[in-house]
């Protein structure tokens, strides 16, 4: 018998879930079904269970879908974002929570992703981001470090990475935040934040992948990278509150922009209410 | 009484879809379907439906599936560039079976080909451009007024297979202008989706049952979480690895097409009843070979046009209907030969099939088909 | 608010990564055979830090009662 937790926001049936041992991924899933329970029992932001839905593309992040006990759809690589803008101005009502990772949403889908946050459109984005193609086997992706191996760059890696969600705020997004698997309680803070705020919102969740990038990169096992990431990622409050060179390495987890753009949806509202003024004109 | 007015193709392509119910359009610019967006950008939000114009043709077509999963009848035009970078996404509204309609207004291609010109040359990709064994549902309308009528059936078909459909235009009908007299659509039968679950579905989203073919299908936010996946899938909506349940739903895809073909499948002919000599077209290209009919006609010639409205599934029964009465079939189509394929398949050659065809973006004249008869009349070689 | 809590550990759904008992505050947990174990009920302070970061559901808390 699974927690009450799982049994309730998650496809039981379809579980164990198939991520390798030390997998951030679990993590995170329950991170965001944590999130979305606590906001449905939120008296004052209540959120309706059966208006999400929740959508992603290919990858070892896209499984979630499948995973989640919501209205889900796994869509096809890169184009989660594409989709999920459909259905949210299909109907605005529905919390649309996008489920995607490094290479889906930055490499092949990184089109949509800065257009959807130009938009500003009611989407709430979710980054399952382990800094390599993982169902494939361990290739780069936009996020490997420089000078990181992968499969695809056994003498390391020319490239020059992404920070996704530094991305997303030059793309214009009206939410953008870092989290990570350590951190769980500041995560689902964020995740919570992402999806009420009415605009574009993007969580960048650092994930690991001891078996294809952190065995590959000498990085250690689950729990080395996750000590990595105590250390290396700080909460806000602290993040603040330490000197410039004590901030050099690390990064900051928590929100990186917020601001109060109008949201698309109602954006486009606003002209089919115009339009219907005018015909009663007439 | 309706009053004839002055439209274009592609207008009344717009036109045709809003009547037929559709309230969402995601769509990129191209040459030469740009009207239809910027047609349906200026329409819809008038009619409470939704325009967005996307980064590009592929998350084009995933908006419109998302929104169709959502609830609405949604639809997007293209031309032959973007219509490439459509085809994973439709093959995923296939196998996910998400309706939809899929404008392409074909143009002089390869690639970047002649951007203005006619063609329709992508016939073929049509059918087979996405990767997989899948069925497909194209129409093809010849005028203005049957873009307008024809588009409402593309959206009947898409709701009743629950599947993409597939409206393939050419730059001559899209870019007429024609005078036409709208039908009161009152008259109009317009479908839509069986919404609500079989009773015998138990929760399981692609239930079809016995000697059906099609499931239902409830939009998301009405109170049933189902999943929806391109992966092969049970009646669950979730991923299977049994080869067994994989062959079956492709299968089921596949007869859903084939074995409704019948209620699919529509040809026009004209002045067929005795004709000994059928020219096939399909498209635009109508045009042209009607008037090359009545020409051959009144220099004597039992010529006549059998026109595939339906261009995919190919209409094969209408088609060996005729065969008995004909001498000779000639194939006018403004490609290489791609329909000249089916055709062929279809009479196993059983008659002498001539071929018209072009590449070079300009358009086929009826002198052209013309000469091609009377060449016809000099030599009995199938080519 | 909250009744009497205890652990429960579901052998087998853990991949045995480890997580858990690297961040158990009280070392409370230990691997064996690639499986999670609790070494000694009674340094576990039900602090919930292990259900939090187990990628795999497998180790969790409840109330009593239940």
């Amino acid at each position: 018998m699974p927690s009450d937790l799982v049994h309730l926001y998650m496809r039981i049936d379809h579980l164990p879930q198939i991520w390798c041992p030390g997998c951030g991924n679990g993590v995170i899933m329950r991170d965001v079904a944590v999130a979305i329970d606590e906001l449905i029992h939120d008296e004052e932001n209540s959120i309706n269970r059966e208006d999400i839905v929740i959508v992603s593309g290919i990858g070892c992040s896209s499984r979630a879908a499948g995973y989640l006990d919501f209205n889900s759809i796994h869509t096809t690589h890169g184009r989660a974002i594409a989709f999920a803008s459909g259905i949210k101005m299909a109907n605005p009502r529905l919390h649309v929570i996008v489920l995607t990772g490094d290479g889906d949403c930055s490499a092949i889908g990184g089109n949509h992703l800065i257009h959807a946050a130009r938009r500003n459109l009611g989407l709430t984005v979710i980054a399952f981001n382990n800094n390599i193609y993982g169902m494939t086997g361990g290739q780069y992706s936009p996020t490997t470090p420089h000078d990181d191996k992968a499969t695809t760059a056994p003498y390391g890696n020319v490239d020059r990475p992404f920070d996704i969600a530094n991305l997303a705020t030059g793309a214009g997004a009206s939410f953008s935040a870092r989290g990570d698997v350590y951190h769980v309680r500041e995560t689902i803070d964020l995740i919570k934040q992402a999806i009420l705020h009415k605009g574009f919102a993007l969580v960048d969740v650092y994930s690991v992948c001891p078996t294809y990038y952190g065995r590959k990169n000498k990085k250690g096992d689950a729990v080395d990278m996750l000590k990595w990431q105590k250390e290396n990622l700080i909460p806000t409050a602290r993040y603040y509150s330490i000197s410039e060179n004590e901030r050099e390495g690390k990064k900051l987890l928590g929100v990186l922009s917020f601001n109060d753009y109008p949201e698309y949806t109602d954006e486009y509202a606003k002209v089919i209410e115009a339009c219907r003024q005018k015909a009663k004109k007439k | 009484m309706s009053k004839a007015i002055l439209m274009q193709g592609n207008e009344a392509a717009v036109e045709g879809a809003i009547t037929a119910g559709m309230r969402f359009f995601a769509g990129y610019p191209i040459t030469p379907s740009t009207e239809i967006a910027e047609q349906s950008a200026l329409r819809l939000p008038q009619v409470g439906g939704k325009f967005i114009q996307m980064e590009d043709e592929i998350s084009s077509i995933a908006a419109v599936l998302g929104a169709s999963a959502a609830g609405l009848k949604a639809m997007t035009a293209t031309s032959g560039p973007g219509f490439s970078l459509m085809q994973e996404n439709l093959g995923y509204g296939v196998m996910a079976e998400i309706p939809c309609v899929i404008i392409d207004v074909q143009r002089a291609g390869p690639s970047t080909g002649l951007a203005t010109s006619p063609s329709q040359g992508d016939y073929m990709q049509a059918r087979w451009g996405t990767h997989g064994d899948h069925p497909v549902i194209a129409l093809s309308p010849s005028s203005v007024l049957e873009t307008y009528t024809l588009i409402i059936r593309a959206f009947n078909l898409a709701e009743k297979y629950r599947t993409p459909v597939i409206f393939l235009m050419d730059e001559i009908v899209g870019h007429m202008r024609e005078g036409v007299e709208l039908p009161d659509p009152g008259g109009l039968i317009i479908n839509r989706r069986k919404m609500s679950f079989h009773d015998g579905a138990n929760k399981q989203c692609y239930f079809v049952p016995e000697g059906e073919y099609v499931p239902a299908m409830k939009p998301f936010g009405q109170g049933e979480r189902y999943n929806i996946t391109g992966l092969a899938h049970d009646e669950s909506g979730f991923p299977v690895n049994s080869n067994e349940i994989a062959g079956k739903l492709v299968g089921r895809l596949l007869d859903k097409v084939e074995k409704n073909a019948d209620d699919i499948c529509r040809v026009e002919e004209f002045a067929m009843d005795d004709a000994d000599t059928a020219i096939v077209c399909f498209g635009g290209t109508a045009r042209a070979a009607m008037d090359a009919v009545l020409a051959a006609r009144a220099a004597g010639k039992k010529v006549g046009m059998f026109r595939p409205v339906t261009v995919w599934p190919f209409p094969e029964k209408a088609l060996l209907a005729r065969l008995p009465q004909l001498r000779q079939i000639l194939m006018v189509e403004h490609n290489h030969g791609q329909m000249l394929l089916e055709l062929q398949r279809v009479t196993r050659c059983a008659r002498p099939i001539h071929f018209l065809g072009r590449v070079d973006g300009t358009v086929i004249s009826p002198s052209d088909i013309l000469g091609k008869l009377n060449e016809m009349e000099g030599t009995h070689h199938a080519e | 608010m909250i009744g009497k809590r205890k652990l429960v550990i579901e052998q087998n759904w853990c991949k045995g990564c480890g997580i858990c008992a690297a961040f158990c505050p009280k070392g409370a947990l230990e691997i064996v055979n690639e499986k999670v174990t609790l070494k000694d009920p009674a340094l576990c302070v039900l602090c919930g830090q292990c259900e939090m970061r187990c990628p795999d559901y497998a180790i969790y808390l409840v109330n009593e009662e239940e």
